[in-house]
């Protein structure tokens, strides 16, 4: 083991990383996109000692988990279920509306079946991180349509937390009954862990919280990982174990343990945007441009789309709900998750570097357009029929027309 | 009569919010990490925040202070925290006040509310236990030990409420 190396080698990537991301803060784009960039570059320009690469893997699969973690931390299970009770209608339009795209383009470019689903997770998934950041960086926390915009979020995540097992069951494979009994024990086994982690969490919590904060981190990090791990075993997916422990945590406990793990989070979550750049192949990057481009546009109206009528629910006006369309169209990490999956199993080789441009472009568009929505409120009040115009000159008060124009 | 309504914001906090008389919308934020942000409306977009004011724990309480809020159930919290169940509050006597002028005998305290009066305040003086024939007056501070819902409801018996 030839530690100089290891550690020249390893330094040198995430001195890499925190020189992409503090140009991304400049000019206050997301890291994420840049970060498998840079991986791609590094694959192309360097070439990794193995044991370097050993612990990049080991970490990205820790990133996967950690990033799933503490995306459950941040939901208590009542946000969950009340959430799943007042928005469901808008969360099957947003799955219907952005999850086929990713579906039809994947047939289209011949991918096998399970390419597609998970090309369709790619599109379908906006990440919540991007668009939480771009909701507090524009001081739109107090914004009308902001609730919604969130809800929608909570709601995908949701759906990824059923989606994910389903999928780790189908890339084992085997026969048709061999598929079926495992995908029956992983949706099972995610049940009775879902379950009993909205059961439990408030004895976990108390079991799990202790005054000293390193116990804290040590305990929790070793009860994701140990999670995780089963999880796996199971077949169920390491990542969601890992949200399930989220989940469970509540209250202080949660609170605190997030302040301990983001660090932890933030490291390995960008080795494990790396290890996907890593992954690609530069060549194949030319040849999926033109269908990335065309899905990124795509599936920026349909989330447009979603955020308008989600908005107007809530008897937001032009304006509010083009902000409300515009948070929604940033995917990544969770996109790049899941496209990570398809990679490491070797699925169709077009998936990595299509999801990749895919993420960069909708990672861009989406935070400049939810800047610009007075700019393009008066290009779509044309459409709109003028009864709705003369609504938008009324100064003050609220619209009274709820539900869909 | 303010019509509040109360917004979850899944990931953030809770969200407070009320149509003022003058045709915005005043709000308050309040993060999971206890931040509070004040925020008001845009004239041209009433959907939109206009401006926001970030304030700590800190800072949030004593500028409900200046605008005139209760302090009591702060209080209660934050003493409640140290020992599960019992709660201790200081409660000023107003004017209005049904008790200003009698005994401690004649408030009835404990067998009202399960509260005990422990010590009165007047002034720069402290009275540490009053024994059942002390005088109370308007604008003493009576300090109430008891379970949190038994000092509720002294601080209710004291107010004339």
């Amino acid at each position: 083991m030839d530690l100089g190396r290891i550690f020249l080698e390893l330094g040198a990537v995430i001195l890499a990383l925190a020189f992409v991301g503090r140009a991304a803060g400049r000019i206050g784009i997301t890291p994420i996109p840049l970060y498998l960039i840079a991986g791609l570059a590094l694959g192309t320009l360097f070439h990794l000692g193995s044991e370097a690469e050993e612990f990049v893997h080991v970490g990205a699969e820790i990133g996967a988990v950690l990033l799933l973690f503490a995306l459950g931390l941040e939901y208590t299970s009542d946000e969950l279920r009340s959430n799943l009770k007042t928005n469901a209608p808008i969360g099957v339009m947003d799955l219907a509306l952005n999850f086929t795209p990713g579906v039809l383009a994947g047939f289209m470019l011949g991918f096998p079946p399970l390419a597609a689903i998970l090309l369709g997770g790619v599109t379908y998934l906006t990440s919540s991180g991007i668009a939480s950041k771009v909701l507090s960086d524009l001081g739109r926390l107090g914004n009308r349509e902001t609730p919604i915009v969130l809800a929608v979020c909570v709601l995908e995540d949701i759906a990824m937390a059923v989606y994910l097992p389903v999928i780790a069951a189908l890339l084992v494979g085997g026969t048709l009954l061999a598929i079926g009994v495992s995908l029956g024990v992983a949706l099972l086994a995610f049940g009775a862990a879902f379950a009993s982690a909205l059961r439990f969490g408030p004895a976990l919590s108390r079991v799990i919280d202790v005054t000293s904060s390193e116990a804290l981190l040590l305990s929790v990090f070793g009860l994701v990982l140990v999670v995780a791990g089963l999880a796996d075993v199971l077949n169920v997916s390491a990542a969601i174990g890992a949200f399930l422990v989220g989940i469970a945590l509540s209250g202080e406990v949660a609170h605190r343990a997030r302040l301990l793990i983001e660090p932890l989070r933030d490291l390995f979550a960008a080795i494990f945007f790396v290890f996907f750049g890593l992954q690609l192949d530069l060549t194949t990057v030319p040849g999926v441009l033109l269908p990335a481009i065309l899905l990124a546009l795509l599936t920026t109206a349909t989330k447009m789309i979603v955020g308008w009528f989600g908005a107007a629910r809530l008897g937001v006006r032009t304006r509010g709900r083009l902000r409300a369309g515009a948070t929604l169209v940033p995917r990544g990490e969770f996109s790049i998750l899941i496209a990570g999956l398809g990679v490491t199993a070797g699925l169709a080789p077009q998936l990595g570097p299509l999801a990749a441009v895919y993420v960069l472009l909708t990672a861009l568009i989406g935070p400049i357009l939810a800047r610009f929505d007075e700019q393009l409120a008066p290009l779509v009040q044309r459409f709109e029929r003028p009864k709705a115009a003369v609504k938008e000159n009324v100064g003050r008060g609220r619209s009274e027309n709820k539900g869909a124009d | 009569m303010v019509l509040l309504e109360e917004t979850k914001l899944p990931g953030v906090g809770v969200r407070h919010d009320f149509e003022t008389k003058y045709g915005k919308r005043v709000g308050v934020i309040t993060h999971r990490d206890g931040r509070r942000e004040i925020y008001v409306t845009r004239a041209d977009d009433p959907d939109a925040c206009g401006q926001s004011i970030t304030l700590s724990e800190e800072e949030a309480e004593v500028v409900a202070d200046l605008l005139g809020g209760s302090t009591i159930t702060r209080r209660l919290d934050s003493m409640t925290q140290h020992v599960e169940g019992l709660a201790m509050d200081w409660l000023a006597m107003p004017p209005s006040s049904p008790f200003a002028g009698l005994t401690l005998g004649d408030t009835d305290m404990r067998s009202r509310t399960g509260a005990s009066i422990v010590a009165v305040m007047r002034g720069t003086q402290a009275f540490p236990a009053p024994d059942p024939q002390f005088l109370l007056q308007a604008g003493d501070t009576v300090v109430v030990v008891g379970t949190p819902e038994g000092v509720l409801a002294a601080s209710r018996l004291l107010g004339g409420a």
